[in-house]
């Protein structure tokens, strides 16, 4: 199974240092890892340096990865495109870089299981910039699946979804990984979402880590109100799962 | 990887409609491949004197069979024209697409980035002020002049694109400021030009094919078949583009690298037609929105179907420019607009899907 250690990660725009020292135990396939804190704290700066996208100190160590880096996928935050493609094609887009022009019946049946299996299979013909904000994340997480990556780096993939979509997605991740051994990282601003589905998370604040750990050992009170500013208390819910309720801000 | 969220959809489905657009593009492709032989055949046959198009083929064909008159007329004159439209016409085409596709601009072109005016420019220091750039061959000193300017001015775009700090939308901005720097410069020439000189500049700003000759259709036809590989061969890259950098970096393209190579090989196809034909500047950027609109932005159909139907506008364009008024070749700059507006306007009107 494919795990990832990062050690002593940094990274920056041109002479800015957005974020330093960033070290974490092993990452391990096979479940979700939570990576959350405000904004600005830099965790998409984080996904894009250890996709090789930015640059800065440190390494990023890969063990027991078939593809090694290449086989880390950074799924970005934005997704809006205007491109002139059908969604179909923008996910045959994705699976087909850096091959030849023709297109095998095989690669065509990994686009409509993909499509399939997110339930977007009825888009496939819709053009890209006629979907709603939801559909285009869905559309992006496709492209993100079928180039099959062993490491998925996804930035905040539920953050334009309804709420059935949400869990559906994250629950299809966590099923996903637990199977293939897929490592995922996911960025989140819902920290019940965390806690629901992501054994591991990492807190970045300010550019670096603040906690990292077990995610109900990370995720508490005191975190919440250093890191996040915020009056909350963690407790257990009628089904005996810890929930975050927010009491107010600081 | 093979856990549906809930029950799977079947997958036939889509495969079938896919194979099913591919080849109605295909088709589509062929039939603009047939209309520009048509097109070409016809301008062939138009002149000062009319051939019959059977007396036309024949002379193609069999060239011996035809009388001297009719073969020198078709092979040496009327041909070297004909196939210059076309070559121009889709270097322009395909120069104004990747423009369009590496700045994810709808207004680029060839034009908007000020080659054309640079162009002039160049030609007009040739033409008023008997100033060769590059003093080599007196004959050719309009064009090399205008080749000179062209690239000094895609040159500048080109390094200014590589600085920090420097976004697409800048080097748009960029372009748009070196267009009135080099018209106003022109204007500041024509204003000190003699009236002989004026004419010939402004004659040669409206862009016309008539000088073409065989080593002005070799040149742009080498550097066409010199470009579209290289972009073919980049074919998926170059579509990623249009879905955002980020987007196309997570791919594992490098951006950066892809954007450069696309703009050098872009300015050697925009400038040297330019230099040789003067100012054609609708084909540029209509051409590749019409191929837009007819196949959609997948370079492995956006490529050809741009290149054709820049070469069918302008053949199309020159067929037109000799019926308008008997006798007489009007500048073909000048009828690109007046015939591809309309279509393009009916185009945009009657177009189901989005056009950007
Ligand atoms: N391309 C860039 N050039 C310069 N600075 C940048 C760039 N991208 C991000 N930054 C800066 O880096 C810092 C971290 O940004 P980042 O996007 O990583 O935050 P984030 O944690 O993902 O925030 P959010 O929750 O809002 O998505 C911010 O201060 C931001 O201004
Ligand atoms: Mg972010």
């Amino acid at each position: 199974m494919v795990s990832l250690t990062l050690e002593k990660v940094g990274a920056n725009y041109g002479r800015r240092t957005v974020l330093s020292d960033v070290n974490t135990g092993l990452l391990r396939g096979g479940g979700l890892t939570a990576v959350i804190g405000p904004n600005a704290a830099g965790k998409s700066t984080l996904f894009k340096r250890i996709a090789g996208l930015t640059s800065g100190p440190g390494t990023v160590h890969l063990s027991d990865a078939a593809k090694g880096p290449e086989g880390i996928c950074y799924m970005p935050q934005d997704t809006g495109a205007n491109a002139v493609l059908t969604v179909y094609e923008s996910v045959l887009l994705s699976a087909k870089q850096g091959s030849g022009w023709k297109v095998k019946d095989g690669e065509l049946a990994e686009i409509d299981r993909v499509l399939g299996e997110l339930r977007i299979a009825d888009l496939a013909f819709r053009d890209l910039g006629e979907l709603s904000g939801g559909q285009r994340q869905l559309v992006s997480i496709a492209q993100a699946l079928v180039r099959r990556p062993e490491v998925l780096l996804m930035d905040e993939p539920t953050s334009a979804l309804d709420l059935f979509r949400q869990i559906e997605v994250l629950g299809f991740m966590k099923r996903l990984s637990a199977q293939s051994g897929m490592a995922v990282l996911i960025a989140l601003h819902d920290l019940n979402h965390a806690l629901r589905y992501c054994d591991d998370t990492i807190v970045i604040s300010g550019g670096s880590v603040a906690a990292s750990g077990r995610t109900h050992e990370v995720i508490t009170a005191d975190m919440l109100r250093s890191v996040y500013r915020v009056e909350a208390r963690v407790e257990a819910c009628s089904m005996g799962r810890p929930v975050v309720i927010v009491d107010g801000s600081l | 990887m093979m856990v549906a969220m809930t029950d799977q959809v079947s997958g036939i489905e889509g495969r079938g409609r896919y194979r099913a657009l591919v080849l109605r593009r295909l088709l589509l492709i062929f039939c603009l491949l047939g209309a520009l032989f048509a097109s070409v055949a016809v301008d062939m046959a138009l002149g000062p004197a009319n051939y019959p198009l059977a007396d036309v083929l024949t002379a193609l064909s069999r060239p011996e069979t035809v009388s001297d008159q009719l073969r020198v007329v078709i092979w040496d004159i009327r041909m070297p024209i004909a196939l210059m439209a076309v070559t121009v016409g889709a270097s322009l085409s395909v120069a104004g697409a990747q423009m369009q596709t590496i700045l994810a601009n709808p207004l680029a072109s060839p034009f908007t980035l000020g080659i054309s005016a640079a162009a002039s420019f160049g030609a007009a220091l040739g033409l008023v002020a008997g100033i060769a750039i590059f003093p080599v061959a007196v004959s050719y000193m309009v064009p090399i002049n205008a080749f000179l300017m062209a690239m000094l001015a895609a040159l500048f775009i080109h390094f200014a694109s590589t600085m920090r700090g420097v976004t697409v939308e800048t080097i748009v901005l960029l372009g748009i400021a070196l267009v009135f720097t080099f018209n106003a410069a022109l204007s500041l020439l024509e204003y000190l030009a003699s009236e002989q000189a004026l004419a010939a500049v402004v004659f040669w700003t409206m862009g016309s094919l008539t000088k073409a000759t065989w080593p002005k259709v070799w040149i742009t036809g080498a550097v066409l078949l010199f470009a579209v590989p290289l972009f073919a061969r980049h074919a998926w890259a170059l579509t990623a583009l249009r879905l955002g950098d980020d987007k196309a970096a997570s791919f594992g393209i490098n951006v950066r690298r892809l954007r450069l190579e696309a703009m050098m090989t872009v300015s050697l196809l925009a400038a040297i037609p330019v230099s040789f034909v003067g100012t054609i500047g609708f084909v540029g950027l209509v051409g590749p929105h019409i191929a837009r609109m007819l196949v959609g932005e997948d370079q492995r159909f956006f490529l050809p179907a741009s290149v054709l139907c820049g070469a069918l506008l302008l053949s199309v364009t020159s067929v037109v420019s000799k019926m308008l008024i008997p006798g007489a070749v009007l500048p073909i700059g000048v009828i690109t607009a007046l015939v591809g507006v309309p279509f393009f306007f009916v185009l945009i009107f009657t177009n189901r899907r989005r056009a950007w």
